[in-house]
């Protein structure tokens, strides 16, 4: 069945994409605002977690509750969330409802009310979820290795700190949403069982008159240190590892994927099949990629008990610099099924597909058709992975662990 | 969308929903067993096999079974509930052949000692993991505590001694009391052959032995009322939960159990979150609830800064009985049918979601239930069956549990 993707930039620089799923009964949307938590300014680091959650209590002609009761009425699964770049809102629900939300989250973005009796509920959470922290450490840990590998403020979490969270009142946050909300760079998709004439005239009357000012730059600073330890008296050694790859546009990609998935792909891959599989050293291990425009990185993750961790990191790195050694044509074979077989799966799920078509959008400035991935895929060769390797071998890791025994961490 | 079924002679059920417009197809192993089906000598062993199934056949080593799989790019795993074991496959249509010959042949492990000694660390690893979840570990200690002797009370993973002193031929006579051919059942949903999948199922599984199944002390659990607090001073937020009864699997009522449970906790626009989150008291308060056979619990959940949990524990007392007392509003009834309608929708569009749904109502109830006869079930949803399951099953019959930092908690 041939895919229908649809792709209209408004004047104002707000770009809508489609893509109708007959099959389907349901429709999901995906705003991507670039208003992510690596703008957040000194000292008022978590305003864009802030602002996600204060954004939504009150817009246009509804207060807080009458806009949760309207979502719900329409059965509106949903989320609003931070990341490093972008603040995106995330909705599904039966296709004959989406107009119907389009309309109330027109209102959220462009008509909010930030209201200031709210900001101190708002910053109660965002301390409770900036505390709670203390009880994931799989979490901790991966936040903790983001902001020692990339550059700041690329590797900032949203949560920010206690002081960036105390320092907020609502008017430095309505600041902040007028200066980050923009038209420009904001990217509307929407997959499922749609008419694309009619979202697209429906986007027209409800965004095409928004005007906000340029969105703002960011200069990022240099990356101080590789390495760290968090002390905590854990039942497990939580461990991160990072290294750099290449970004979506570098010729080298699918080969970069191709590769991380040798890596990580199945169960039949190299590090669930040497770390726990051969020794049993942990229960999880991974490693996935992770890319912005410019730079990108492959990210792994282990947690084993305290005897067996340094074992498992020492593991763990072996097979990452081994990689390059070689690999076996049945590796990329069954790389190669899984893609095509997530690939293809996709096409049951109204939201992978809006996500899909934005983060495209976003990073290539065009939408991948799925006979391009397909042949990319195709195109995969053990030679052509172990040569992107050489090119770019597993090296300059940040290594960041939670426990409470620091590991012998020299490459 | 056609529903199918046929019994092989040695009792294996096999069951299907073809989905012409589907792209992948979906296949499951349910078997009938799980911790509620354990003694205290082999606690957690249900999970402990679920692991062990896939190191190997005498066909297959372990690692062949995660190549096979692979290979076929499949989307596959297993979990172990109270009560079901649980083997998955999402698969590309036309691999449906290799993925009945894999699963097939790994629902008859070999379960070879080496394997069940490297394995027993994974597991070990596994209940680590979950130690430094206190939420996690808040559940498990909780339902503990609420069904007291009753077999759902069981942890799942078992704890590490209990692993440790597991044995390969304990496991293995569990295995061969439980694995046998009636007490499992083939679930397909998506786009494929019917016919086909029938022979493939007759081929690989025909010949597996007979055997008597059962579960014993099916009965309802009042939960004990006891209110405990767990003191864990390294933990940060304080983690507290309330159990309640609910009705069974196989209720009328569980439809309304469900509707009730949503509006009293979903995630956005809940009593709860009203209660507890938009005001910014709790970072997460949350209710659901669970079925099993013969009998069903609300679970009502926050984690706060441990200095505002008295404060919220008596808030949430306060929401439970004006629920109790007053029941829940028209306005919140057809907000919570309007969820449930669009998550029933989007969760059957993939082949996973309905083999699921398929598998477990039949499973429970015995019977294939179409998407649109769920929806219909929770669109009959009235505020009198709101209520009546309230009577049966009162909110405000809970047991407490809180796990943190705190030594104590004081009862309001």
């Amino acid at each position: 069945m041939p895919q229908e993707v649809y792709q209209h930039t408004f004047d104002n620089g707000l770009t809508l994409l489609a893509e109708r799923m007959e099959h389907v009964r349901s429709a999901a949307l995906n705003f991507l605002v670039p208003a992510g938590c690596a703008y957040d300014p000194e000292p008022h680091r978590s305003i864009a977690s802030v602002l996600s959650d204060l954004i939504t209590r009150g817009a246009g002609n509804r207060d807080s509750r009458e806009l949760s009761l309207a979502l719900d009425n329409l059965g509106m699964d949903r989320d609003e969330s931070v990341g490093t770049l972008h603040t995106r809102f995330w909705g599904a629900t039966l296709a004959r409802n989406l107009p119907a939300a389009l309309d109330i989250y027109a209102d959220i973005i462009r008509r909010p009310h930030l209201p200031e009796e709210e900001i101190d509920a708002v910053k109660a959470l965002a301390l409770q979820d900036l505390q709670g922290l203390e009880d994931e450490p799989r979490h901790k840990v991966m936040i903790e290795l983001r902001r020692l590998h990339y550059p700041p403020p690329l590797g900032q979490d949203r949560r920010g700190t206690e002081e960036g969270i105390a320092s907020l009142t609502a008017d430095v946050v309505r600041k902040h949403y007028r200066r980050l909300f923009t038209p420009r760079g904001t990217i509307v998709s929407v997959a499922g069982n749609i008419e694309w004439a009619a979202l697209r005239d429906q986007i027209g009357r409800l965004f095409g008159d928004w005007t906000a000012p340029e969105p703002p730059t960011l200069t990022l600073g240099q990356t101080t240190t590789h390495r760290a330890h968090l002390e905590k008296e854990t039942t497990q050694t939580q461990i991160g590892i990072a290294y750099p790859s290449v970004p979506i546009t570098h010729p080298d990609y699918y080969a970069a994927i191709g590769a991380v998935n040798v890596l990580s792909g199945g169960m039949s891959a190299r590090l669930f099949t040497e770390v726990r599989e051969k020794r049993g050293l942990c229960y999880a291990v991974s490693a996935s990629y992770s890319g912005f425009k410019e730079r990108a990185s492959v990210i792994c993750y282990a947690g084993t008990t305290n005897e067996r961790a340094q074992e498992t990191l020492d593991v763990t790195l072996g097979e990452l610099m081994r990689l390059q050694d070689g690999i076996e044509p049945e590796e990329v074979e069954r790389v190669q099924a899984g893609l095509k077989s997530s690939l293809i799966m996709q096409e049951e799920s109204t939201s992978s597909r809006a996500g899909t078509l934005a983060s495209d959008w976003y990073y290539l400035g065009r939408v991948r058709s799925f006979d391009e991935i397909k042949s990319a895929i195709d195109g995969l060769t053990p030679g052509g992975i172990t040569e992107h390797l050489r090119r770019y071998p597993a090296k300059g890791f940040t290594i960041v662990t939670l426990g409470p025994k620091a590991l012998q961490t020299d490459e | 969308m056609p529903f199918h079924t046929h019994r092989l002679a040695n009792g294996l059920q096999i069951i299907a929903e073809t989905i012409p417009s589907a792209r992948s197809m979906s296949l499951g192993f349910f078997v009938r067993t799980g911790s509620r089906d354990e003694t205290a000598e082999v606690s957690g062993v249900s999970h402990f096999l679920e692991h062990m199934v896939f190191k190997g056949t005498p066909r297959r080593s372990a690692l062949d079974v995660n190549r096979d799989f692979d290979r076929i790019g499949a989307h596959y795993n297993a979990f172990t509930s109270e009560e079901n074991t649980v083997f998955y496959a999402a698969i590309l249509p036309e691999y449906m052949a290799q993925a009945v010959d894999i699963l097939a042949d790994i629902l008859r492990p070999s379960l070879r000692g080496e394997d069940f000694d490297v394995e027993k660390n994974v597991i070990i690893e596994e209940i680590g993991m979950y130690e430094d979840q206190p939420m996690w570990s808040a559940y498990d200690n909780a339902k503990r505590v609420y069904f007291a002797d009753h077999p759902l009370g069981n942890s799942i993973l078992g704890t590490v001694a209990s692993i440790k002193a597991l044995t390969p031929e304990q496991m293995r006579a569990y295995f061969e009391r439980r694995y046998v051919a009636p007490n499992v059942t083939v679930v397909g949903a998506g786009n494929f052959d019917w016919d086909g999948l029938v022979s493939l199922i007759e081929k690989h599984c025909g010949g597996w032995i007979a055997g008597p199944v059962g579960r014993q002390g099916i009965r309802e659990a009042p939960g004990s009322g006891r209110f405990e607090v767990m003191a864990k001073p390294k933990v940060t937020q304080e983690h507290v939960l309330l159990i309640s009864p609910g009705p069974a699997a196989d209720s009328p009522l569980r439809h309304a159990a469900d509707t009730l449970a949503l509006a009293l906790g979903d995630d956005s626009g809940s009593r709860l979150y009203w209660a507890l989150v938009d005001p910014g008291f709790a970072e997460s308060a949350d209710a659901s609830f669970h079925d099993y056979e013969g009998t069903g619990s609300f679970y009502t959940s926050f984690s706060c800064d441990p200095e505002q949990t008295e404060e919220n524990l008596a808030i949430v007392s306060d929401v439970l009985a004006g629920v109790q007392e007053e029941g829940i509003t028209d306005e919140e009834l057809n907000q919570a049918k309007s969820k449930i309608l669009s998550r029933v929708v989007r969760s059957s569009e993939r082949s996973m979601g309905r083999m699921q749904a398929i598998g477990m109502s039949w499973t429970y109830l015995g019977k294939y239930r179409s998407v649109d006869e769920e929806l219909a079930a929770f669109d009959a949803v009235t505020l009198g069956k709101v209520r009546e399951v309230l009577d049966r099953y009162p909110l405000t019959q809970t047991t407490t549990f809180a796990l943190g930092p705190l030594e104590k908690v004081a009862r309001k």
